[in-house]
């Protein structure tokens, strides 16, 4: 039994269709594992009992011609889930019941997947590390006592404690592909427009995208492609024709040009961050790919640019919580005053910060001087893009400036937590896939990662090359299962 | 430029969110740090430049007006903090 939750999600699919395994003993041997570890605090909502009995029904009736035959996922919960408690790590939302489902977990149900339970997030993705959460620090099974990144914080600890076969994420600055290397595991943060934003509690809605996050290069590309779909429910949906992910998934890619942006070697950037891009230039050289220097100019733009963005939409997005029609409120001596009070005590700090920058970049007189000048500058970032487009396929940088760092370690300075996200803000602002694969590790022992930058629509190239990187890395995630007693 | 007491009860106003006064003077160190990091972006001239509000860069989509959920309301109500049947309720707004 302790071995099942060991195994790939892909190994999962293919016992489940050989009978070798029932979905009921898989979803099983998930519950008993995320019973002991609750000390990594990984979950919000546990759907354990109703997983059990789905499982049970699916076994009767088994459909093996489904993608995620049976398969138990526990999704971040950011997602609405028809039914089910919603919070996005919010007091504001903690009795949130939704009366719809994503669209995305909506294609992950229909292709046979079964909900685990909902898991802890950064409050309203707005975060790095997971601290910032209603539900509490999630411990990142690498070690005790160290961030799990985030905001799918719980998502990435959940997949590499090894809770979940696969998990979604949604990324909005670095979201996914941030943990997924703090916790040695993959993640994708799709192209904007691929996966659906219908159901997803909205944080900066044109940089908002949900994404897959796995152990591995393969099981990524399936999920990715269970969840991209065209949806009339999201006007920003693109409808383009979506390659099969995990079919069309080769380790060849020879001769793909990629590019090495110099300006992403930055001051400060610790020698085995650096040791580790030189690493995984050897590593794609090695499969056949040829390097390319080019330059992103306007790179040290980005994250100015998206700390005008990011909390000037989510000051919008987040009027809608006045405790109203639903979640939390506080009583107040007249309307406004309950308003007032309402969003003092349901949001927490980093949220309010957020809220305070947007409405005030947004506001008569600033908005000239802060909203439009970034909205300019992000032109600006996406040229540079299109630019090396021209001259390669895709682009090799470090996942983040630094390996996970601990509980605590900064939370009291917002500017240097922004500065996790340096790396994976760009692709956001530019709207591009992006992937983020374990590397390396840190003279700790702390896993590290890098990402793959493809063109827009292009996920099939960024995980074709990650796919032939992760062969010749081999990355073995050091997880002594510490937590269980 | 620097953001003071008075901006930041101002902004608070804004946002409807209520901030005491400990926390207002926190507001005004962590706003001065992220504004001064912010500041960064004047070093760009950028009058010739687009503005881009929309990375899907794509024409709105028309659809028909058609109702889809139905029968949810005793669903939407029971989200409420506050509900008198079929009605959500706020404090008083009227003397």
């Amino acid at each position: 039994m302790s071995d099942i939750t060991k195994q790939s999600l892909t190994e999962l699919v293919e016992s489940i269709k050989n009978k070798k395994l029932s979905s009921s003993e898989v979803t099983k041997a998930f519950i008993e594992r995320s019973e002991k570890s609750k000390v990594l605090n990984a979950f919000i909502t546990e759907d354990f009992t109703s997983a059990l009995d789905k499982a049970k029904k699916f076994d009767q009736k088994p459909n093996l011609d489904l993608k995620l035959p049976g398969i138990p996922m526990a999704i971040k919960d950011l997602f609405c889930t028809k039914n089910i408690k919603t919070t996005a790590g919010s007091k504001i939302l903690n009795n949130f019941v939704p009366t719809y489902e994503s669209t995305v977990t909506e294609n992950i149900w229909n292709e046979g997947a079964i909900l685990l339970g909902k898991l802890n997030c950064d409050e309203f993705a707005m975060g790095s590390s997971n601290e910032t959460s209603f539900f509490g620090n999630v411990q990142n099974p690498i070690d005790k006592n160290l961030v799990p990144g985030g905001s799918s914080g719980g998502s990435a600890s959940a997949v590499a404690g090894q809770l979940t076969p696969i998990t979604i994420g949604t990324d909005t600055g670095g979201s996914i592909r941030q943990p997924a290397s703090f916790t040695g595991t993959v993640g994708l943060k799709p192209t904007y427009g691929s996966c659906s934003r219908y159901g997803i509690v909205a944080f900066a809605s044109s940089l908002d995208q949900a994404g897959p996050m796995a152990q591995n290069v393969k099981d990524c590309a399936l999920l990715q492609e269970v969840i991209s779909s065209f949806d009339a429910k999201d006007s920003t949906s693109i409808d383009f024709k979506r390659s099969h992910y995990s079919k069309d998934l080769t380790n060849n890619i020879k001769g793909k040009k990629i590019g090495i942006p110099k300006e992403y070697r930055v001051d400060g950037m610790p020698k085995e961050i650096d040791d580790l891009w030189q690493k995984g230039i050897e590593y794609v050289k090695d499969c056949g790919a040829e390097i390319i220097n080019i330059s992103l100019p306007h790179t040290s733009y980005a994250l100015p640019t998206y700390y005008i963005v990011a909390p000037a939409e989510a000051s919008s997005n987040l009027a809608r919580y006045d405790g109203v029609k639903y979640g939390f409120r506080a009583n107040g001596k007249n309307l406004i005053d309950m308003y007032e009070k309402t969003r003092s005590e349901g949001f927490g700090a980093e949220v309010q910060r957020r809220i305070m920058i947007g409405t005030y970049v947004l506001s008569s007189g600033y908005y000239d001087a802060y909203y439009l000048k970034a909205q300019k500058v992000r032109r600006l970032i996406k040229n540079d893009f299109d630019e090396a487009y021209k001259k390669v396929d895709a682009i090799l940088t470090p996942s983040t400036p630094s390996s996970a760092f601990k509980i605590g370690e900064k939370t009291n300075d917002p500017v240097s937590m922004y500065l996790n996200d340096i790396f994976t803000v760009p692709v956001n602002l530019a709207g591009l896939p992006g992937i983020s694969i374990p590397a390396g590790h840190d003279t700790k022992g702390y896993p590290l990662g890098l990402q793959i930058i493809g063109k827009a629509f292009d996920e099939q190239n960024i995980l074709n090359i990650a796919f032939a990187m992760e062969e010749k890395i081999n990355f073995k995630n050091k997880i002594t299962d510490w937590w269980i007693k | 430029m620097s953001i003071d007491l008075k901006t930041i009860k101002h902004i608070s106003k804004l946002s409807r969110i209520s901030v005491d006064d400990q926390r207002a003077k926190k507001l005004v160190g962590d706003l001065n740090s992220i504004f001064d990091f912010i500041e960064k972006l004047n070093e760009l001239k950028t009058e010739n430049v687009k503005p881009l509000t929309s990375i899907a860069e794509t024409t709105l989509k028309l659809r028909s007006d058609e109702v889809q959920s139905k029968n949810i309301r005793k669903e939407i109500i029971k989200n409420s903090p506050q509900d008198n049947e079929d009605y959500f309720v706020v404090p008083k707004v009227i003397e």
